[in-house]
């Protein structure tokens, strides 16, 4: 305690503002000035500011409905996503069964949607005429409508987000201090009583973490409610008042900022709740002791049973996929009538460079992120400066600003300067691409970054201190290793969303050869014979992103108890 | 695995300091298989120059160039939507061009009433296409279907929920087609048919390309589409159908030099080329699909290609400067009363539907039904009702209110319409049930 008095004194509180004052220009150059070129519309009309488009916001029925529509959403998701992936986090963490590193693995492929041809086997497995339904109309002659208005974006979404839960939680998990629960079980708690009083209120930081991503995702999402052609939410209201060809309608652009607000806000409340109660504990990660047990065959027959029906239904779209790029035809029938491996043929012919260019660029988006996000979290947690929530906020904007709107701003900040050394704007190089993603995707890693912080006592860093570390040392030496899982978590979903992104790639690709994979896709699906190279290169993405994210794992291991828990 | 990303890092920096001089950059929202083809036959007749690609889609594009008009990067822009050229033009995004005149004299004036060139010479046609019904044969088979030929043939009720169209404000041909019908039809007559039909639609696409998607994976069966999908498709041996109704539009494909273009030279080489009979001919690729604006080809065409300059056109004049004045204004009335409310409207038909069939069932047992055939007029009068006359929506000054930026007359107007559509297709499902 006395320590932590000195220490604000002098030396480390001036190399903390140095840092506080590096992350906001950063930030502040790549989100804030960017965003609010844009965005700042919203709020004048012919010169003057004006609040008169928030009011006609509310007035208007179909806004006040989008609205409702999108909160009911983003609850409802949030609540399914939970049901899904908190069973899936516990079983494989806490238990030790044969395909639990098939479930570690498959278990984030569902957040690797590969644009347009992800929809495409969506509606080729769940749509009105996909197989389910076909075969159902066969059986019962009925059919489901999985993919139809609200209950159609809520499956869609449930199966393709709940891995933000499944990821923060299970790195959450890993990192409770096993003694804790030990002591509960001394006193006579057992099972569920255990899990309830000990087990998930330790856990709360990476599963609020995990469950806010998955509202705020949901809220903002754009290529749901498009695939399914459902506009009345406020994100598809926002895009296509934004993307209409020579016509500048503010609605959309105030729809972005009540999108922002609205983002903003549940980080707030998430924050206060959060605040209620202490989280970190000394003791972490058990030494020596496993900590997953194996459990009886009944039991494990159970579990493995409700990964796979999880797991089956949450990957059909990859599966389709992959059927879909060994089609030759496949339209309203079972399967494909014939197949071929021409597409394959076609892809490896035309498009090699795309694959290095989608690792390189998400690799070191991820990069960035993983270091900024480390280091933010570390300063909102442990910083003792004044206005340090600012950079969180600033942070978490990109989440709500739909992917056009960031580009339009890069291509209008970027575009008239020249950038020393390469002699050219930014824009016209890859390195923008980088950028957009590590921005993109900065507030996930944050949010990973920040769940850990939070379980990490400051005590641990006192104690480094007392035995004569400097801060950075104790950064470096302590808190970094400490945070570990956590930061690797946010790595991965950074790096794992960033090789699907397109919106912004979309508008600031500046030529074919600095392509990515997605952008590929794009350029294929404008043609209906496109649909099978495109979805050639949508496998060839999922493969990419499995086995970095298994690399990943190998990697950071240390000896045979794998590092990165899912 | 570290060694080679950093590597390839190197590579990518060392390839955007290395740039090759003599370039051609377009802009294209075309897809793949067009530019490429003539990607490559220009570079094979101009080997020193380097073509490079900048693909994005329409509403892309137009950002694009207008954010780097400071420091123009592209040499042209190669698309589809003639609104996209007409707001370049007004925002003096373009450059104008004279075409040699060996070129420009095979090229006639005017499609239809459509001109084929911008008259400022900014952009130029150079590649037509029409709008059209597209199905899946396999889908029509399973629900024992027959295809529609014309576009009122689309309001049938046995359609219903089978169909898809795109919003015009998301494109400019379905746009194009809106007027078609609303101009060939009448105003009221117009509107009609296209909330009947509507009434029918499974999904309004946000994107032209989910319509032709959507039918070939099954998900609904017909749609209104740009014919290079419908040919093109059918072409690759899907099973699939595309058919002209008498009254569409043929619009022109254009090119235009980006005001300040780097490359001005071999941009201007270029359009050249592409109007040109060399280039004109690439458009018969079935892969491409797209039909040339010189007359002459279309003997060399094909089996079985269509041919718009034979095309019987419908006896009404198709009123191009009307159609640019009012554009804002029928997309927004459009998105608010159909695109937005398309679910209040799709189950208003569909209680329409079932009320009708009542009707006919107690007609057939001789039942009088005279009151019920009157609720069931008034239901439909008030989901075909469209909230504005006429003479209002060609009125040039209420016209501007809709023009390019959205001001508090458009406000208002939609806030309005969006109320009278949500309300209309309520109390119709409402009178409509209440026909037992």
């Amino acid at each position: 305690m006395i320590r932590s008095i000195l220490s604000q004194c002098g030396k480390v509180d001036f190399s903390q503002f140095l840092f506080f004052l590096l992350l906001a220009g950063l930030l502040s150059t790549f989100i804030l000035f960017p965003i609010l070129q844009v965005l700042y519309v919203a709020f004048t009309q012919d010169g003057f500011i004006t609040l008169f488009h928030f009011l006609n916001f509310f007035q208007r029925a179909l806004f006040r409905e989008a609205l409702l529509n999108s909160l009911f959403v983003g609850v409802m998701v949030v609540i399914f996503s939970s049901l899904i992936a908190l069973p899936l986090a516990f079983f494989s963490v806490r238990y030790d069964f044969k395909g639990k590193v098939m479930i570690q693995t498959l278990g984030i492929l569902p957040l690797v949607m590969p644009p347009f041809v992800g929809a495409i086997a969506m509606q080729l497995i769940l749509g009105r005429n996909g197989i389910v339904n076909l075969l159902f109309r066969s059986w019962f002659d009925f059919t489901i409508p999985f993919m139809d208005g609200l209950i159609g974006i809520i499956i869609v979404q449930t199966l393709h987000y709940f891995p933000f839960i499944l990821l923060n939680a299970s790195a959450s998990l890993a990192s409770i201090d096993l003694s804790l629960e030990e002591a509960g079980q001394n006193l006579g708690a057992h099972g569920f009583r255990l899990l309830q009083k000990i087990t998930l209120p330790l856990m709360m930081p990476g599963y609020i973490a995990g469950a806010l991503l998955v509202f705020i995702k949901s809220i903002d999402d754009l290529g749901t409610p498009l695939l399914l052609n459902y506009t009345n939410m406020l994100a598809p209201q926002a895009y296509i008042r934004i993307t209409n060809i020579g016509v500048e309608d503010k609605a959309g652009y105030v729809i972005s900022v009540i999108l922002v607000a609205l983002s903003l806000v549940s980080l707030w409340s998430m924050m206060r709740y959060l605040k209620l109660s202490e989280y970190a504990t000394l003791q972490r990660g058990a030494t020596g002791v496993s900590i997953s047990k194996s459990i009886g065959s009944l039991k494990l027959c159970l579990v493995v049973g409700f990964c796979t029906v999880i797991l089956v239904v949450s990957l059909s779209p990859h599966i389709g996929i992959i059927i879909l790029s060994f089609a030759k035809f496949w339209s309203f029938s079972l399967l494909p009538r014939s197949y071929t491996l021409s597409h394959y043929a076609e892809i490896f012919i035309e498009t090699p460079y795309m694959v290095w260019n989608t690792l390189i660029f998400s690799f070191l988006a991820a990069g960035i992120d993983v270091i900024l996000g480390a280091f933010i979290a570390f300063l909102l947690i442990r910083g003792k400066i004044i206005g340090k929530g600012l950079l969180d906020l600033i942070a978490t904007l990109p989440l709500a600003i739909p992917g056009v709107v960031l580009a339009t701003g890069y291509l209008r900040m970027f575009h008239s300067v020249d950038f020393p050394i390469l002699n050219k704007p930014l824009t016209e190089t890859w390195i923008i691409l980088v950028i957009a993603y590590a921005t993109r995707r900065l507030p996930y890693t944050l949010r990973s970054c920040y769940a850990s912080m939070q379980q990490i006592h400051e005590s641990l860093e006192e104690a480094a201190l007392n035995l004569g570390a400097n801060r950075r040392r104790t950064f470096v030496k302590i808190t970094f290793p400490l945070m570990l899982k956590g930061v690797v978590a946010g790595g991965v979903i950074s790096f794992i969303t960033s090789s699907v992104e397109l919106s912004s790639t979309m508008m600031l690709v500046p030529t074919k050869e600095l392509a990515p994979l997605s952008y590929g896709i794009y350029l294929y699906m404008q043609s209906a014979t496109g649909r099978g190279p495109g979805a050639c290169l949508g496998v060839i993405v999922i493969v990419l992103v499995a086995s970095g994210t298994y690399i990943v794992n190998k990697l950071l291991s240390s000896g045979s108890e794998s590092f990165f828990k899912l | 695995m570290k060694r080679k990303i950093v590597l390839g890092t190197l590579f990518l920096f060392l390839s955007v300091v290395v740039s090759a001089e003599n370039q051609l950059i377009i802009i294209t929202s075309f897809p793949k298989d067009l530019f490429e083809t003539y990607k490559r036959a220009f570079e094979a007749k101009h080997p020193q120059i380097d073509v490079v690609v900048r693909s994005k889609k329409t509403s892309a594009a137009v950002a694009y160039i207008r954010e780097t008009s400071k420091r123009p990067n592209s040499d042209l822009v190669w698309a589809s939507a003639a609104d996209a050229f007409a707001v370049l033009k007004e925002e003096g995004l373009l450059e104008a061009y004279e075409l040699p005149d060996e070129i420009g004299e095979l090229i006639p004036e005017k499609i239809g009433t459509y001109p084929i060139h911008d008259p400022d010479r900014q952009y130029f046609g150079g590649a037509l296409s029409g709008y059209g019904i597209m199905w899946n044969k396999d889908y029509l088979e399973a629900y024992h279907l027959d295809p529609p030929k014309e576009w009122p043939d689309l309001t049938a009720p046995a359609y219903h929920g089978h169909l898809a169209m795109s919003a015009p404000s998301r494109s400019g041909t379905t746009h194009l087609t809106v007027e078609a019908i609303l101009q060939g039809y009448g105003w009221e007559k117009g509107w009609e048919i296209l909330f009947s039909m509507c009434g029918n639609m499974s999904v309004i696409t946000e994107r032209s390309f989910g319509v032709p998607q959507g039918i070939i994976n099954g998900e609904f069966g017909i749609g209104v589409v740009i014919d290079f999908f419908g040919l093109s498709a059918e072409a690759s041996g899907l099973p699939v159908e595309f058919v002209y109704p008498s009254i569409t539009p043929i619009v022109p494909a254009s090119i235009g030099l980006i005001n300040g273009a780097p490359n001005k030279e071999n941009a201007q080489e270029f359009i050249n080329f592409f109007l040109g009979q060399e280039g004109q001919r690439l458009l018969f690729d079935s892969k491409i699909s797209r039909l040339p604006v010189i007359p002459e080809l279309y003997r060399d065409a094909p089996l079985g290609f269509p041919n718009p300059f034979e095309m019987k056109k419908t006896a009404t004049k198709f009123d191009v400067q009307l159609s640019q004045q009012r554009y804002g204004l029928i997309n927004s009335l459009f998105d608010q009363l159909i695109t937005f409310r398309l679910r209040g409207l799709k189950s208003a038909w569909s209680e329409i539907h079932k009320a009708e069939k009542r009707i006919e069932k107690k007609e057939s047992r001789n039942q009088d039904v005279a009151v019920l055939r009157k609720l069931i007029a008034e239901a439909k009068a008030l989901v075909t009702r469209v909230p504005i006359l006429e003479v209002e929506a060609n009125d040039f000054e209420y016209n501007q209110h809709f023009a390019k930026e959205a001001d508090k007359v458009q406000i208002q107007a939609e806030t309005e319409w969006d109320a009278i559509a949500k309300e209309n297709y309520r109390l119709a499902k409402e009178l409509a049930k209440k026909v037992k």
